[in-house]
C-alpha cells in the first residue's frame, strides 16, 4: 500500500474514560476522527467509531474448512485409491482412525490462514515499519487523530479547541 | 470498563499501578544488564545444554545401543521424558486460552510466561521421538511427501502419526498464539528502545501501531485461537494417551488413559509453572504482578488435578481386580509390587498424598511450600510415566523374556541435557520479552487492580497506597 504523506493533527489523554467521552464529543461536533491509538484494546470504543465487527472469525471458518477437507480426502485417496492396506483386519476407508489427524490439520489450518490473514489486512509483517504518531501511545498515553492534510486554519482551530475542551493533555501535529 | 468484577475479589495488581509504573516495571528488565544470578543461571543451563548436545553425538555416532534398552523394554526413559515434557507443555495453552475462554482475569499476570514455557517444553519432548530414530537424519520420514518410493505413504492409522500431527500442531498454534500477543508488548518496548535495540524490537514487532481497528482484529483473533486451542490441547494429551491406550498390552489398553492423561498434564504443567513462576516473580520483581493470589489460584488448580489423577490411579487399580482378567490383574499387582514398587511408591506419595497439603489455604499462599510443591510434582509426574511404560513392559506375556531395565549415563544425559535446553530458552526469553503481559495486565487494571475505587471497592489491605488514583 503506497501512500502520500498525511498531515496529522493529534491529541494525547491520560485515560479511557476521558479517551471514551471525547470520542462521544467528537461525534457529536461531526469531527470525522481518522484513528484512535490505545496501549490496549479499549471495551467500547469499536462502536462510537463505527467500527464493523472483524470478519476476521469467518476468514477461520474457510481455512478450518479447507483443511478438514484436505486431511480427511487425502487420507481417503491414500487408503482407497493410491495404496490401500488393510491394517489391523479393517476396513481401507477406516472413517474413526482419520479422525485425529482430520481434527489436527484443521486446527493447524485454521489458525495459520488467520494469523497470516490478520498481519496482512493489518499491513504488518516482520520489519515493517508502520508510522507511529508518539512513543508514549505503546505506553500510558491514548490518542485521537485527525487528517489535516486539506483543512484549512479555521477547521484546526476547531479541532484544537475540541482537544482543548475534552482534556487532552497534550496536541501536536505530525506530518506521517 | 465493561465487564463485571465481583468485588470481593482479591486484587492481582497490587501497588497502585499507573498504566505507565506497568510499563516500567515489565520492560525494564529486558533494557538492564544481566544480574549475576541470571549469568550463573545461564552458564549452568548452557552447560547442560552442552552436554544433551555432546549425548545426542554419542546415542548417533554409537546408535541406540548406547542406551539400555532391551528387546523386552523397548521404550525407558526417553519415551518417559517425551510424555513428561508434553505433559508440562500443556499449562500454558490451558493458562492463555480456556481461562480466556473463561474469562478468568488472573491468567494475565503468569499467560505470557507459562506459554513461553510451553513452547520450550513442546521443544524439549519433541527431541526424544527424533533421537529414539536412531537414525535422525531420516526424521522427516515421518511426514507424508510426496516420494520415490511409491509414493509409499505413512500409516494415518497408527496413534504415533496422530502424534506426529498433534505436537506439530500443537507446536505451531502455541507459537503463533503466543508471538502475536507478544507483538503489541514488543511494540511497547520498541518504543523505549533507541539505536540498534530498536531496530531489532521493531523488526519484532512487525510494525504494530496500536490502532483501534487493530486492536479489534487483535482480539477477535486471540478469541479464536483461544478457541481452537482449547480442544486442541485436550486433544494433544488424548492422543499422546493413545500411544499406549490402542495396544494390547495389558496396563496400557485401558479407556481411562485421555482423561487421565490430560489431568496429569495440566497437573505437571502448573507445576512447572510454579517451579518457574516463584523464581521469576522474585528475580525480576514482578510481585506485585504475579501476586499471592495467582499463586494460590494455580494451587488450586494443582490439588484439583492432582487429586483426579489420584482417583484415576485408583480407578485403574479397581477395574483390574473387579474385570476377573488375570493379565490385567497381574500387570496392576506387578505395577504396585513389582520390581519398580519405588516408582509406584514415588508416583502415588508426589502426585496424589502431597498435594493434598493445598486444602489448607495457608499452605496455598507459602512460598516456599509451592516451590517444594512444585518440584514434588514434577518428580511426581516423570515417575506416573516411567511406571506406566518400564514397568509394564518389564514383565511382559513371556516369563522367559522378563527384564529389569536401568539408563545408562547417556539417557541420563539427555534427560538433563533436555532441562538445559528448556532453561537456556527460558532464561534468554526472560531477558529479551516482556514476561508477563503489558497490555493484557493495562486492559484489566481499572477493574482487577488494587487501585480500584467503583462501587462496591473493597478495601485491601495489602497495599498503603490502594486509594491513590493516578
Amino acid at each position: 500500500m503506497s501512500k502520500e504523506k498525511k498531515d496529522v493533527l493529534y491529541g494525547l489523554y491520560d485515560d479511557e474514560e476521558i479517551l471514551l467521552k471525547a470520542v462521544d464529543q467528537a461525534n457529536a461536533g461531526h469531527l470525522d476522527i481518522m484513528d484512535v491509538f490505545t496501549p490496549f484494546p479499549v471495551h467500547g470504543l469499536d462502536p462510537k467509531l463505527g467500527l464493523a465487527e472483524s470478519r476476521l472469525h469467518i476468514a477461520g471458518f474457510v481455512y478450518g474448512a479447507i483443511g478438514t477437507l484436505t486431511a480427511f480426502l487425502f487420507m481417503t485417496w491414500v487408503f482407497t485409491r493410491d495404496w490401500p492396506i488393510i491394517f489391523g483386519g479393517k476396513p481401507y476407508w477406516s472413517v474413526p482412525a482419520f479422525i485425529p489427524i482430520t481434527f489436527e490439520v484443521t486446527v493447524l489450518f485454521a489458525a495459520i490462514g488467520m494469523v497470516v490473514s490478520f498481519y496482512t489486512v493489518c499491513g504488518m509483517a516482520p520489519g515493517i515499519t508502520n508510522p507511529t504518531l508518539d512513543d508514549r501511545i505503546t505506553d500510558d498515553k491514548f490518542c485521537i487523530a485527525f487528517d489535516v492534510t486539506s483543512a484549512d486554519d479555521a477547521a484546526k482551530n476547531q479541532l484544537k479547541g475540541f482537544f482543548s475542551q475534552s482534556g487532552a493533555s497534550e496536541v501536536n501535529t505530525k506530518t506521517i | 470498563m465493561s465487564a463485571v468484577v465481583s468485588p470481593i475479589r482479591e486484587p492481582l495488581i497490587e501497588g497502585g499501578k499507573s498504566y505507565h509504573q506497568i510499563t516500567e516495571d515489565i520492560c525494564s528488565p529486558t533494557e538492564r544488564t544481566p544480574s549475576v544470578a541470571w549469568v550463573m543461571a545461564f552458564i549452568v543451563a548452557v552447560s547442560a545444554l552442552a552436554f544433551y548436545v555432546f549425548c545426542v553425538g554419542w546415542t548417533i555416532w554409537i546408535g541406540i545401543g548406547s542406551w539400555n534398552l532391551n528387546r523386552t523394554i523397548g521404550w525407558g526413559w526417553d519415551i518417559t521424558n517425551f510424555v513428561w515434557w508434553v505433559g508440562i507443555g500443556h499449562a500454558g495453552t490451558l493458562i492463555s486460552a480456556i481461562l480466556l475462554l473463561f474469562r478468568q482475569k488472573w491468567r494475565t499476570g503468569v499467560n505470557r510466561a507459562a506459554e513461553a514455557m510451553t513452547i520450550f517444553a513442546v521443544m524439549c519432548a519433541g527431541q526424544f521421538p527424533l533421537i529414539h530414530m536412531g537414525r535422525l537424519w531420516l526424521g522427516f520420514f515421518i511426514f507424508p511427501y510426496p516420494n520415490t518410493r511409491g509414493p509409499l505413504w505413512v500409516n494415518f492409522n497408527s496413534p504415533l502419526l496422530w502424534d506426529v500431527f498433534a505436537i506439530s500442531t500443537y507446536f505451531t498454534v502455541s507459537l503463533l498464539f503466543w508471538y502475536t500477543g507478544l507483538v503489541p508488548d514488543f511494540a511497547t518496548v520498541r518504543d523505549r528502545a533507541k539505536g540498534i535495540r530498536r531496530k531489532i524490537y521493531n523488526f519484532l514487532s512487525f510494525g504494530w501501531t496500536g490502532s483501534a481497528k487493530h486492536w479489534q482484529r487483535f482480539e477477535s483473533l486471540s478469541l479464536v485461537l483461544a478457541g481452537l486451542a482449547t480442544p486442541l490441547v485436550l486433544s494433544v494429551h488424548t492422543i499422546v494417551s493413545f500411544d499406549f491406550a490402542t495396544s494390547v498390552i495389558p496396563g496400557w489398553h485401558t479407556t481411562i488413559f485421555p482423561p487421565y492423561f490430560v489431568a496429569g498434564a495440566i497437573f505437571s504443567g502448573f507445576a512447572m509453572v510454579q517451579t518457574l513462576m516463584v523464581m521469576t516473580r522474585k528475580v525480576l520483581k514482578l510481585e506485585q504482578y504475579i501476586t499471592l493470589a495467582h499463586i494460590e489460584s494455580m494451587n488450586k488448580v494443582i490439588l484439583v488435578t492432582g487429586t483426579i489423577v489420584g482417583v484415576a490411579y485408583l480407578t485403574e487399580l479397581f477395574i483390574a481386580w473387579y474385570s476377573g482378567y488375570i493379565y490385567e490383574q497381574f500387570a496392576f499387582a506387578n505395577r504396585v509390587l513389582g520390581p519398580y514398587w519405588w516408582s509406584y511408591v514415588g508416583m502415588m506419595s508426589c502426585n496424589v498424598l502431597s498435594p493434598q497439603i493445598f486444602w489448607w489455604k495457608k499452605m496455598r499462599r507459602s512460598i516456599f511450600v509451592t516451590f517444594v510443591m512444585s518440584i514434588f510434582v514434577n518428580i511426581g509426574m516423570w515417575f506416573e510415566r516411567f511406571v506406566i511404560i518400564a514397568t509394564t513392559l518389564a514383565r511382559d506375556y513371556l516369563p522367559s523374556s522378563w527384564s529389569y531395565y536401568t539408563p545408562t549415563w547417556v539417557e541420563i544425559g539427555l534427560f538433563i541435557g533436555t532441562l538445559g535446553l528448556f532453561f537456556t530458552l527460558y532464561l534468554i526469553f526472560a531477558r529479551t520479552a516482556p514476561v508477563v503481559a503489558v497490555a493484557e495486565v493495562k486492559a484489566i487494571l481499572k477493574t482487577a487492580g488494587d487501585q480500584y475505587v467503583g462501587p462496591g471497592a473493597k478495601a485491601h489491605g495489602t497495599s498503603k497506597e490502594a486509594k491513590v488514583h493516578e
